[in-house]
């Protein structure tokens, strides 16, 4: 119990260093949602009326590119965890009086600094194109937090995943994730959607966080009719703690079974 | 044998150790003691659960039956403890490519629990012992395979473990990282360490072990010293070599009177095992040449593991 934070930082510290030495690595990571603004934000954006985005679809856009972030980060957890699980790193973790819990630790102090540093540079990235918050500093780190809130708890279910699958499995979640991320009010309205999958839309947990930025930072479009658009900042704290209350166990059994 | 004394004087114990894999048994009553202080190389083909009884010995897995001991610890009522007097080297190097050499060390050591500075220096120390110092600086990904293999068995070494498992920890390298390799196995032997190692060279076993078990469809079949298990299989070896090929059926009739021959007809060789070595050569020596064969090579030998090992897993 001593060692947990020792070991846990110890650990998040190697993870750290990847990047220092991988820069290019992190790079790519960013470069997707930097061309996703450009693509939404000029491109397609230019030809889309969404429904309650306003005259800026760049103001509506952002909040939604932010989440998407956030969710598609799981894509990190799980190929981390199932390369070391098969490069049997994780084997000598366990065979060694390292804290276990430790090791997750390191896993969730890695993956949640490489997150903010990525929210932090989409931001700015935002701000460039015209974005802003307009509620005011508290408002806006309420609203980072929200979304830091989406990513951490999608900690615990890359960890479960990725204990259950393989490295080459784990790249191709990717796929899996992107429409996951697009059935939402990420990019459009769900209102505009055809019933079924509107719905789906409104009660997606990345949706729920989405609505709750745009109202804290001010930005357009997260009033609707349903419940669920209602009380998207309840959801967006809901969403993440239940996940986190079924992942977690989840995750944590998973790896005791790894020793059936 | 009570369990008090297996305690003092060997540190691994298994009892009739059962694992099933869905409806497959990988172990199936594995026995196996194992003194302090030697080296017993784990023998068996591919699927026999030489990999299977290392993990479980090593806390990685729950047997699903019998009960182990390594050094006095239960493996399955107290891993934790185990875990601190083990090292284990698994059989593919658990390193990270984007650290160097001596920053996978420091990770490990600091893991171990030893503070910023004794695990710079236990780094130190382990790249010089296993010739990696000038290597120390660069990352891992431009290390041969060979070098990678030293710097995972390097990280197994920080601690002098008390017991050390080695999942093949030679395959892939080539005859003089073998060698390195080995002089590192046998400085930690002799430094009171015991080592399970499986292996599937058998001159591995051969050169570095105490004690040789051979597994078989998840049980020890055959379990002695190198010098016993090759007596076992029956006495010396006789080998002949002819000069034609058309003899070998003829010289085979001669060597069937002390033992069955082995032929190998393209090195047109016979084996056979005798039992009273001079006697035996000059017998088969004299009827050879009353039938006229002509010899090119005989020899007297002790018979090889291999050929203990082909006849126990046959």
């Amino acid at each position: 119990m001593t060692h947990v934070l020792s070991d846990g930082w110890v650990i998040a510290r190697a993870h750290l260093l990847h990047w220092v030495r991988n820069p290019a690595a992190i790079l790519s990571g960013l470069l997707y949602p930097i061309v996703m603004v450009l693509l939404f934000g000029y491109v397609f954006g230019s030809a889309m009326a969404v429904a309650g985005a306003g005259e800026n679809y760049r103001e509506y856009l952002m909040p939604g590119m932010f989440g998407q972030t956030m969710a598609v980060g799981i894509t990190t957890t799980l190929i981390v965890v199932t390369t070391q699980a098969s490069r049997g790193v994780t084997d000598r973790y366990r065979s060694m009086p390292v804290s276990q819990t430790g090791v997750v630790l390191g896993r969730a102090i890695a993956d949640m600094a490489g997150s903010t540093l990525e929210l932090t540079i989409l931001i700015a990235c935002g701000m460039a194109v015209g974005w802003s918050w307009h509620n005011g500093p508290l408002n806006a780190l309420a609203a980072m937090g929200l979304l830091l809130l989406l990513r951490f708890s999608l900690i615990w279910v890359g960890i479960f995943a990725g204990l259950k699958l393989t490295p080459e499995a784990a790249s191709a979640s990717w796929m899996i994730m992107l429409p996951l991320t697009m059935v939402a009010n990420t990019f459009v309205s769900p209102a505009q959607m055809p019933g079924w999958m509107g719905a789906l839309a409104e009660w997606n947990p990345l949706s729920a966080t989405v609505a709750a930025c745009r109202q804290l930072f001010g930005n357009p479009g997260f009033a609707g009719e349903s419940w669920a658009a209602q009380h998207a900042v309840l959801l967006a704290v809901a969403w993440p703690v239940a996940i986190t209350l079924v992942f977690l166990p989840l995750s944590a059994r998973a790896y005791r079974r790894l020793s059936r | 044998m009570s369990h008090s004394e297996a305690m003092n004087s060997y540190s691994i114990v298994a009892e009739g150790l059962t694992k099933r894999f869905g409806g497959a048994h990988a172990l199936d009553g594995f026995d196996l003691t194992v003194r302090e202080g030697t080296l017993c190389g784990l023998l068996g083909p591919n699927g026999a659960g030489k990999t299977t009884a290392v993990r479980i010995l090593a806390t990685l897995l729950r047997a699903d039956g019998g009960r182990a001991t390594v050094a006095g610890l239960d493996v399955a009522a107290q891993p934790a403890k185990v875990r601190q007097v083990i090292g284990l080297a698994s059989q593919e190097p658990a390193v990270d490519e984007i650290l160097t050499g001596r920053e996978n060390l420091v990770l490990w050591g600091r893991l171990y629990h030893l503070d910023a500075k004794r695990a710079a220096r236990r780094a130190d120390e382990l790249l010089e012992q296993f010739g990696l110092t000038e290597a120390a600086g660069k990352r891992i990904k431009h290390y041969s395979g060979g070098m990678r293999r030293r710097l995972d068995l390097a990280a197994t070494f920080i601690q002098a473990p008390r017991v050390l498992f080695l999942d093949e920890p030679t395959t892939g390298l080539d005859p003089r990282n073998r060698n390195e390799v080995w002089q590192a196995v046998r400085a930690l032997v002799t430094d009171g360490s015991t080592v399970l190692l499986t292996t599937q060279y058998l001159d591995e076993a051969d050169q570095l072990a105490d004690q040789i078990a051979v597994l078989r469809e998840g049980r020890v079949i055959a379990d002695d010293t190198p010098d016993r298990l090759k007596s076992s299989i029956g006495g010396d070896r006789l080998d002949l070599v002819l000069r034609d090929q058309r003899d070998l059926q003829e010289a085979g009739d001669v060597l069937a009177a002390f033992g069955p021959p082995v032929a190998d007809p393209d090195a047109r060789r016979l084996t056979a095992p005798v039992a009273d070595r001079m006697h035996a050569l000059g017998q088969v020596m004299r009827e050879l040449e009353a039938k006229g064969i002509e010899v090119e090579d005989v020899a007297l030998r002790r018979p090889t593991l291999d050929e203990v090992f082909l006849k126990v897993t046959a």
